[in-house]
This record gives C-alpha cells, structure tokens and sequence, in this order.
C-alpha cells in the first residue's frame, strides 16, 4: 500500500479565486501592521535591555507573592510570567521574571541578583536561578539595529539572485511572497503577544530561506513551462507548473510539520517560540509561494518569448553532462 | 547511460564513510569526552599516562575523537560581553609624562621659569610656565620629549604626543596616532589577563574573543554564574608603591594637587596622603607567590623585572628610615618603614591576609592587572541542569521528529522510501562530522537547524522523485525517467538552496552566539543535503536499477 497525499494529475484552478485570495492576503497584511502598531511585540531583554530570570522551585509558583517581595528592591518594570511544560511534573515549577534595564547600569550587577535571589528566598526557600540573561541597552540597541539589516540584507540579496537567475517579475513575485510571510509572522507575534527575541529573527531568517525555497521550485517550473507552452494564456501555464508541482510541495510541507511539530511538543519550552514561529512560517510560506508569489506574476505578466539564448539559461545552466 | 564509474562510486561510498566515522564518536559522548580530558590532562603534564589509563582506555585512540561543542545553552556556563575603558589608559599615560616634562623644562629654567603643574581634564597635562613669553620655547621643548608611536607591527611614523598652548599654559595630550596603538595595546594585554585568569581557575574550553574595537567576549562553560566569573575577571588587583606623606583620620579630605589619599585596610580611621606618582607598579612583578614571613604569618613575595627592581632599589636607598606603602585596589595593605637599601628587586607582603588570600593575591599580581576598566554590556547565565533538560528534549524530539519522517518517506515512496531515508540518516550524520571537524559550537536553536534540516533535505530527493514519476508517466521507460528525473530536478534543487544558503551566510554574518550556531547547522545541512540527494541517492537509486531492473518506478 502506497500512501499518496496528492493524485497522480490534477487540474485545479489555482487563481479562479484570485481576488478573495489576494484580497485575503492583502486584508491579513493589514491587520498585521495595525496589531503591530497598537499592541506592539513583547520584546524580550534581547531587544529592550533588561534582565530576565529563570527560576525554579519545588513549591508551586505564587506570581503575587513573588511580585510583594520583588517590590521593595524598586526595580521599576517588572513581569513574572509562570512557564508551563508537559515535561515539569508537579515538584518543578518555573517562573520567568524579567526586570527592566536599571539606570546607571550596563547588564545586571552581582549585587542586584543576590538582592532579588534574597527576597524570593523569603518566599520560597526553594527556589533557584535556573539562568539567568542580562542585556545593557547599549547592545540591546545594537541588536535591534543588526537585526533590521539582516532582515533587509537577507531580502535583498535573495531579490537579487531571483532576478539574476528568472527574470524581475518572478523576483517582485518571491520578494511579494517573503514580506507577506514577514508581515504575517510579526502580526501573530503581536496578536498572540509572544515573547520577540534575537531567535524569532533566525526563526523569520529561516522562513524567508524556507518560502523561498518553495517560492523557486513553483518559479522553476513555471519557467520551464513557459517556454515549452509557448502559446498557452499565462494563468493556464501558471496553474499547469502549481498542478505539476504540488505533489512535491505538500510532500516537504508534511515532512517539515512533521519535524517541527514534534520538536513543538517534545523539544522543551526554551525553544517553543522559536518552533512556533517556524511552524506558523511553513504554513504561510507554502501558502504564500502559490496565492502570493504566482498571483503576483499574473498580474504583472511576464516576458513570452524565449529566445534560444534564454531556452538555454532556463533549461539547461547547471546541467550536468552525463559521466 | 546511468553508468556511474567505478572510480565516482568509491569516492562517494568513501565520503559517506568518512561521514560516519568522524560522526561517530558524538554517540558515545561521555566516553570520548573523558577520554580526550585524560588525554588533555597528560599533555599538560598534570597527570601521568598510567594514573588514567582507565579513562584513555574507553575509547580507541586510532579513532578519530573530535566532538561536538555544546553550546552554553546546552552545557550551562556564563557568557559575558565586556567593554574596556579604553580611554582610562590615556590618563594614566598623561600623568606618567609629567616628571619628564618637568624635568625637561627646569633645564630650561632660564629661559621659561617656574613650571607648575595646573589642574586638568583627565587625559591632558596642563604647565604652567612663570615666563609666559617663553611658553613657545616651552612647548617646543615639550615636543622634542615625543617618541615615534610604538605600534603592534614597529614603530609608526606618527609621534606620540599633541602638545599646544593654551595662553601662559601649555597643553600636552596624546595624538591620535598614540591613542589608537595605546588602545590595541590595552585591548590585547587584557585579553591576555582575562585568558591567564580564567586558565588558571582551570575551566574546560573558554573562549575569549574580541568583538570590535573595545570589547571582549567571554564565555565559559561550567562556571556556576556569570557574577562568578565577573568575580574571576574583574578583580583589578592593582598594585603599587608610593612614597608616604603623612597619615590623616579624615578620609573625606580633598587631597592636595598630585597627591593621593587611601584608606589602610587593617587599620579602619586611618588614611594615608601618598604621593600620586607611584615608585614601582604591579606591572613590573615578574612573580608572585605565596608564603610566611618570619612570624609565620601568610604573606606574598614577589620580585620585580630589572627595570622595577632598578627604581625599587634606587628609591630605598634614598629613603631609608621613611615610610613607604603598598597599594592595593586603592587600599593600603601596609606603610612599613624602610629599614635598608633593597636590592635585587625581592620584596615580601605581610598584612592581615589568610592563607587563601594569600593565595589569591598571589594569582592576581601573577596575571598582573587590567590595564582598564570594564563595563559588562551583556551576560548569560544558563544552568547545568536547564542545559541537561534541553539536551534530553533536543534529543527525543529530533529522534520523534526523525523517525515520523523516516516513516512517512517509507510509506509514500516504497522502496525508493528506503533509499531516501538512508540518504537521510547518511546526511545528518555527515552535519555531524562536519559540525565536529570544524569544532562548531551546537546549541539549541542549532538542534532545531538539524531537525529542520531533517525536513528540508527530504526536498531535494523529493523533487527528484516527484519528477521522475512524472517522467514515468511519459512513458519513456525507467531508466530514461531516472535520467530525466535528475537532470530535470537540477535547477530547481539547485537555486532553492542557494537562495537558502544565502539567508544562513547573512544569519552567520549578522548574527552572534545561538543563532550563529544556528546558521552554521543551517547552512552545513543545506550542503549536505544538496550532496547526498545529488550523488548518493543517485548512486543507490541506479545501484537499484542495475540490481532489480523494475519495469516501472515509482508508480
């Protein structure tokens, strides 16, 4: 018995619904800038200076209780979160407590620490830093800054390389395609309120390395069909490379999740952000290859005739003679 | 035409193994871990081969030993980010230039007059000369005391010191030239203290590196916490010998022009007015050890390089019958009368200390003093057992992760599945090699690189599989499909990696600690996973032709 996600041909019409799906893509975009720019990202201290610690305790969490002890240190901002794990059992129990950046200082004195480890003793005899991170605003600045440039340097590049290897269109296509993906990534973070730190960049770094993954091989084939139906309506050929292609992209969709999600359940709360944010990126980065990237390119039409030079190029450049 | 030669199939065959022999030793990591420890330990001479035989014995030596690093994250351990005053050195240059000037012009006194030293910004050197129509002669004879600036490479061309006048007043400051060589300097000599320091505190593979002009990366695992180690590095243990110039009980006296007041560290309520001017530095000790002084109470010798014992030697014979003090970190650990003429450049320190200070105080003139302060802009602290919690769910999920793939290829491509899933298996256990070869660090976000990788290396044998089927159903017979399939598969393969090893480089580029070891599995699986779908499930997928001659494929 052979499983078999997708027919061995099918036909389905992937833009008779372009408007609702474009419209849908476009309404979803803009919702992600207006919950971006009314709620904003939780930033964790990687990006706004501060500190944050990990604690662990036998005794259950009491956010209140540990709150009343933390006060009188006068640390200004302070947020104590429980964090929950299928994997703690009863006797662990772990609080995130983060403390805003204290004038004066770059990262977290010794002195500050032992004060905050003190009173939560008189709360918890138990309790004990599992880690804990401290980021001055000089570097947390600093972060925020490279992280903005390998994003743009990272669409810029991939821009650049699409044009060099297809032609503008399908380059305006994939970029339209990565900052839908970007946009929608930052607007759940808002939404959802998650935790934003340096590794939800590697993790919207690694969506864009992903959906264009799967933006290129949609783009391949369409160059390739391009040339070899030369008289057939764009939308057809378009449809024609998704159809061809969709077989192979459900199948890395599937064996990607697969990995993902068991790293979701399994892997730990350390990294679940991370995960999830990669999750939510091969969802939206599948999607977005096809109503996004080909949709773009229907729009703004694309060069027809192929020369024999241009045959050549699409074809055939890294064609391997057989030995 | 799906010949492969002889030769091409050997290399092939002979990477893969070579994959899985360097991966190897990661499996058994504790064994080999241990084994290179003891191995490390004989090399330095602490141990003998025999005491650990044992511990060398668990893992074959003609074996190859290299491991994975495990990141912080993983291992527990503090991660410190460090800025070092740079420019704190200045002053302290400035100050040492101001005997020389002062000397200098008193051979002039005819011409310029009195010199007084004026108040200043730190980092300049302000004289005042009594015959203020002469300060041009004055600056000028300032300007003949600059040496070329002594770069790491030589000497430059440029000198080292800027010297101007400022009315009656002439103003001497570093050049600019000066400064940034007194900087390279500053940054390497503390590179070089925090590295001794931490060695000698004998943690397992430190790094420190430099990041930019003035900053310093410190990271090491194992150590119970970041303020251990600020403890480790930071203590500044700045020694020094300055003549003494009377005792006072008013610690908040503002001490007069070039001179210093320091508390006594027995005595509380007593502080003493020292010149400023030290005559002997802790950088000039060439060794520090601990011992007893005659009453048998914890003292430090030491001794002097020549220079250091030369001033120290000159300055007691001057002196003998007036009291002199030791200085350390601002406090006075004792002002003992001169009693004799020191030669030979031996002293000895005797104060309240126990045996473990003396001990420590030892460690701390060894490695010598920070020539400057720092700022710590960043820390991390990561537990031992938070590190060993995400080993443990690393581990399962990946192998979860892992085996629902292996699974799902299996039942979607049947037999061609099995070859997909040893190509697979083949690939990780090359990101392995490589990542141990190269001595990469692997942390969590680089575990979630992998188990990613997991998902994306399926792709490219994917598209090649997807597309001989649709070769297949052209019906130009199985081995034309398997040629057409990789030919045909190529581009695509090729520019979806391309375009995704660009986004690991600028993530590698960009980013720093977890999510450069990110990048780095990232982009290693990104080869690996081109290489082992282009040629080894090549190469078995025609070793399965030959072998079978199926009359279809993947139907």
């Amino acid at each position: 018995m052979r499983l078999k996600l997708v027919p061995d041909q099918t036909s389905i019409d992937f833009f008779r619904h372009v408007r609702v799906t474009f419209g849908a893509s476009a309404v979803a975009m803009v919702l992600s800038i207006v919950a971006f720019a009314i709620m904003g990202l939780n930033f964790g201290i990687d990006f706004r200076g501060g500190t944050s610690i990990r604690t662990e305790a036998t005794q259950p969490v009491d956010i209140a209780a540990y709150r009343d002890a933390m006060n009188p240190l006068n640390f200004g901002d302070v947020a104590i979160t429980e964090v929950f794990d299928p994997a703690f059992g009863p006797d662990r129990n772990v609080a995130m407590i983060r403390i805003q950046a204290q004038e004066g200082t770059e990262s977290v004195t010794p002195a500050q620490l032992d004060a905050v480890l003190a009173a939560l003793h008189e709360v918890d005899p138990t309790l004990s830093f599992a880690a804990v991170e401290s980021v001055g605003p000089k570097v947390s600045g600093e972060l925020v800054r490279s992280a903005i440039i390998a994003v743009t340097l990272a669409l810029a590049a991939v821009l650049f390389y699409i044009w060099l290897r297809f032609e503008w269109q399908f380059s305006v296509g994939a970029v339209a395609a990565l900052v839908h993906d970007v946009v929608l990534t930052i607007g759940l973070f808002a939404v959802l309120q998650i935790r934003f730190d340096l590794a939800i960049i590697a993790a919207i770094l690694t969506i864009v390395g992903y959906s264009l993954n799967d933006t290129v091989v949609v783009f391949d084939r369409v160059r390739e069909n391009l040339i070899k139906y030369k008289k057939r309506p764009l939308k057809e050929v378009l449809n024609i490379s998704i159809n061809e292609t969709l077989s192979r992209t459900v199948m890395t969709s599937v064996t990607t999740l697969l990995a993902l999600i068991s790293l979701f359940v399994l892997g730990g709360d350390v990294i679940r952000g991370f995960v999830f944010a990669m999750i939510w990126g091969v969802i939206v980065g599948t999607y977005s290859s096809i109503f996004v990237g080909a949709a773009m390119m229907l729009r703004l039409g694309v060069k027809r005739d192929w020369s024999k030079n241009a045959a050549d190029k699409a074809g055939a450049q890294f064609g391997v003679k057989e030995g | 035409m799906l010949q492969i030669p002889v030769w091409k199939r050997i290399l092939i065959w002979g990477v893969c193994a070579l994959g899985i022999l360097f991966s190897m030793p990661n499996l058994f990591y504790d064994r080999v871990e241990r084994h290179n420890d003891a191995l490390a330990a004989v090399e330095a001479g602490t141990v003998t081969a025999q005491e650990v035989a044992d511990e060398i014995a668990l893992w074959p030596s003609f074996l190859p030993s290299a491991l994975v690093n495990l990141g912080l994250d993983l291992r527990g351990g503090a991660h410190l980010l460090a800025e070092v005053r740079v420019s704190d050195v200045y002053a302290d240059r400035i100050d040492g230039m101001w005997p020389d000037v002062r000397d200098a012009l008193r051979d002039e006194r005819a011409t310029v007059g009195n010199v007084r030293r004026m108040p200043s910004e730190p980092g300049e050197l302000r004289v005042q000369v009594s015959n203020a129509d002469a300060v041009g002669r004055a600056a000028e004879v300032v300007r003949q005391l600059a040496q070329p600036t002594q770069t790491v490479t030589g000497f430059g061309t440029a000198r080292d010191l800027d010297v101007r006048v400022d009315g009656a007043e002439i103003v001497v400051t570093l050049s600019d030239a000066e400064r940034q060589a007194t900087d390279e300097r500053t940054m390497r000599q503390s590179l070089e203290i925090i590295r001794r320091r931490v060695d000698e505190a004998g943690t397992r593979e430190p790094t420190i590196q430099r990041q930019g002009a003035d900053r310093i990366l410190i990271q090491v695992p194992g150590i119970g916490s970041a303020a251990e180690l600020k403890e480790l590095i930071g203590t500044t243990a700045r020694l020094t010998f300055h003549p003494v110039i009377g005792t006072t009980s008013d610690g908040d006296q503002v001490p007069e022009p070039r001179q210093l007041i320091h508390p006594s560290m027995d005595e509380p309520g007593r502080y003493y007015i020292l010149e400023q001017q030290p005559v002997v530095t802790g950088d000039q000790l060439v060794d520090a050890q601990p011992a007893f002084d005659q009453n048998n109470r914890p003292a430090v010798n030491f001794r002097f390089n020549p220079a250091g014992g030369r001033a120290f030697g000159q300055y007691t014979a001057a002196n003998i019958g007036n009291p002199f003090a030791i200085v350390l970190d601002g406090e006075v650990i004792s002002a003992p009368v001169i009693q004799a003429h020191i030669s030979g450049g031996s002293g000895i320190i005797t104060g309240r200390f126990t045996v473990d200070e003396t001990t420590q105080l030892a460690v701390l003139l060894r490695s010598g003093a920070l020539p400057a302060e720092m700022d710590f802009l960043e820390e991390r602290t990561v537990g031992p057992e938070l590190g060993q919690d995400s080993i443990d769910a690393g581990r399962i999920a990946a192998m979860v992760a892992f085996a629902a793939v292996l699974l799902f290829m299996l039942l979607t491509y049947g037999s061609f599945g099995v070859i997909a899933n040893i190509a697979l298996l083949l690939n990780v256990s090359m990101i392995f090699a490589l990542l141990s070869a190269i001595g990469a660090t692997l942390t969590l976000p680089g575990i979630a690189g992998i188990v990613l990788t997991i998902g994306m290396a399926v792709d490219a044998t994917v598209l090649i599989f997807e597309r001989i089927r649709e070769e297949m159903r052209s019906a130009k017979g199985p081995a034309r499909a398997i040629q057409l399939g990789y030919e045909k598969a190529l581009s695509a393969i090729l520019d979806a990696n391309i375009t995704t090893l660009i986004t690991a480089l600028i993530l590698f580029a960009m980013g720093s600690g977890p999510v450069r070891g990110f990048a780095v599995t990232l982009g290693l699986g990104i080869i690996t996973s081109v290489f082992t779908a282009l040629f080894v499930t090549r190469l078995m997928v025609v070793i399965y032709f030959e072998r079978a001659r199926p009359k279809t494929l993947l139907a």
